[in-house]
């Protein structure tokens, strides 16, 4: 199968996915979950050294969510990916569930890092990749940030770091949608010019449309192959892409969802 | 290992030394204060496991959990602020909440900071981490302490709050002693009051025993090294055997080791109790000794509380 038809329908699973989870539970961060599905089609279907069967394997590669309100765009995925049922994903957020609202190892199996207070993550993710890079491995952490999330002191701190570390076994992703709960980036605390800052921080960087899955591949590809620095693929992307009743708006962060939206949403995908 | 006449970050570092030989995950994370522990001597010999993070505390303790998430046993070093309150979030959520094994090493503790001032004491980093379900606190008083209890500190898994004193310290125990993380030890037993006494303030605590000894009044002297999880079986039971307890530790007189032992106290067997400690105020530069003082730290504060407790416990009774 072509290559793009296979990673583009995987992506509309993990939307299809996403709405069902949150359609269900009423309520939920839709928009920056939609605005990843791409991303993660390609980093789960075709670059991560993963296996559903173990999701504990040893020298796999690992993706932590920095921005952990995205926790319902890789249930859809770890689910599609054969890690747990698609029925699971009824449970988003129910009492006593496995998946839980921000994303969390101990709960859910796939995840590798617990999140959900913005910034937090990516500093795991860089002592992650400074693990690797300790015991010279193959395998590589991905990291997703949120440009709200770049807002966050700690992202620099562990930006610097790793620059400074030349850590080529980090490849880390911005979910560029530009909007926030408040409003979009640029009227609150533009993070701009971000492409600078990351190359300023001694990174390789670039720049691609997050919604385009060879775009994406093929910036993956090239980020695996850099040596000596770590990786910030930039995504511009629209949140809440893919779903009419939210797609571009800032509301979408954290939404009621009906089922009959999810439906009619799912429909038209 | 020589564990008198030393100062304790040399002790420290040659156990972090000792069993980085044994165990090869063991790993130090640094904030540009190796100088000051001396974990120099560390990076020396391990350079490949020593990552220094410079001047970025919330970075440190977010790296040293991804380090333990791929199966790494860092240990975190810095002033107890820094190791606290600054990281608060951090420990929280990254450490805690995420059940990753990490060990949080911070020195200088309360009056400790001394001439780097208030802005580096930190009398409330107990009361913090005693909130972070499955956190460890310990508070070692001598060398010989500190060796006994570190490897149980490696073997525990789950995150250890060290509050580590850095140089000079006054030796409290015979070396061989042995002592177990989350037991508390009985030094001296007496019969009129127990004081309950952690870190520099064992030694006011003995002192104190002394002074009360020539008076008649004869207290027992209890040595918390581990405020959490805390032994409040030997608590309840030094509570009904002497009716009277004194607490003293070089911290907030809230949320630390006084309210640790009170909360004890009043759930299991409520009698007359008084807290020495800092009280409501921040710290200033000063020499150790011109603190306490200031503080109400020393011995005689101590004995103090303790004919106060013991007053009241004629005047009270003890309830049983």
């Amino acid at each position: 199968m072509d290559k793009r038809i296979f990673l583009e329908e995987k992506a509309r699973e993990i939307r299809k996915g996403i709405l069902h989870a949150i359609g269900n539970l009423g309520v939920g961060h839709i928009g920056g979950s939609l605005s990843i599905a791409d991303c993660l089609a390609v980093l789960y279907f075709e670059h991560m050294n993963i296996d559903p069967a173990n999701p504990k394997k040893a020298d796999r590669d690992r993706f932590v969510l920095s921005k952990g309100h995205g926790g319902p765009a890789v249930y859809a995925t770890l689910a599609l990916k054969g890690y747990f049922p698609m029925a699971l994903l009824d449970t988003l957020n129910a009492s006593n569930t496995k998946l839980p609202s921000h994303t969390d190892m101990n709960k859910t199996p796939g995840i590798d890092m617990t999140t959900g207070s913005l910034g937090q993550g990516f500093s795991a993710a860089v002592g992650m990749a400074t693990a690797l890079q300790m015991d010279r491995s193959d395998a590589k952490i991905y990291a997703l940030i949120g440009d709200g999330e770049s807002q966050e002191g700690q992202i620099w701190e562990a930006a610097m770091f790793a620059g400074s570390r030349k850590l080529d076994t980090l490849i880390a992703f911005t979910d560029n949608n530009r909007m926030q709960i408040d409003g979009t980036v640029g009227e609150i605390n533009n993070i701009e010019p971000l492409r600078d800052k990351w190359v300023a921080f001694n990174w390789d960087v670039q720049e691609i449309d997050g919604h385009d899955v060879i775009a994406i591949s093929e910036a993956i590809a090239r980020a695996k192959k850099t040596k000596n620095k770590p990786s910030m693929i930039i995504l511009n992307t629209v949140k809440g892409k893919g779903a009419a009743f939210c797609e571009g708006k800032v509301a979408s962060h954290n939404m009621p969802v009906t089922k009959d939206m999810a439906k009619d949403a799912i429909e038209r995908l | 290992m020589e564990l008198k006449n030393r100062q304790l970050r040399d002790i420290y570092v040659d156990l972090l030394l000792h069993y980085a030989g044994i165990h090869e995950n063991l790993v130090i994370v640094e904030a540009d204060l190796m100088k000051a522990l001396k974990t120099t001597l560390f990076q020396e010999k391990y350079p490949h496991r020593t990552v220094n993070v410079g001047v970025a505390e919330a970075n440190m303790i977010g790296v040293a959990a991804g380090l333990a998430n791929m199966g790494k046993l860092p240990f975190t070093h810095t002033f107890t602020p820094f190791a606290s309150r600054r990281v608060f979030d951090q420990v929280a959520l990254s450490v805690c909440y995420a059940k990753l094994n990490v060990k949080m090493c911070g020195s200088d503790p309360g009056v400790m900071a001394m001439l780097n001032g208030g802005t580096h004491m930190s009398f409330e980093d107990v009361g913090l981490m005693r909130g972070l379900p499955g956190m460890t606190i310990i508070e070692p008083v001598d060398g010989v302490q500190l060796a006994a209890l570190f490897p149980q500190i490696i073997d525990h898994d789950g995150p250890v709050y060290i509050r580590l004193l850095r140089q000079e310290f006054d030796p409290i125990y015979e070396e061989g002693t042995s002592f177990s993380l989350g037991k508390g030890v009985l030094i001296a037993q007496g019969t009129d009051a127990t004081i309950v006494s952690t870190g520099i303030m064992v030694k006011e605590a003995l002192d104190a025993r002394a002074i009360l000894l020539n008076e008649g009044i004869d207290v027992s002297v209890v040595n918390i090294h581990t405020i959490k999880p805390i032994d409040a079986a030997l608590i309840v039971e030094e509570a009904k055997r002497t009716g009277a307890i004194v607490t003293a530790e070089n911290h907030f007189i809230a949320n630390g080791l006084g309210s640790a032992v009170a909360e004890i106290l009043v759930e299991q067997h409520p009698v007359p109790m008084e807290r020495i400690g800092i009280k409501d105020h921040f710290g200033e530069v000063g020499k150790k000794d011109f603190l306490m003082e200031k503080y109400g730290l020393k011995a005689v504060d101590i004995a103090q509380a303790v004919r106060k407790a013991i007053k009241r416990k004629k005047k009270e009774g003890t309830r049983v």
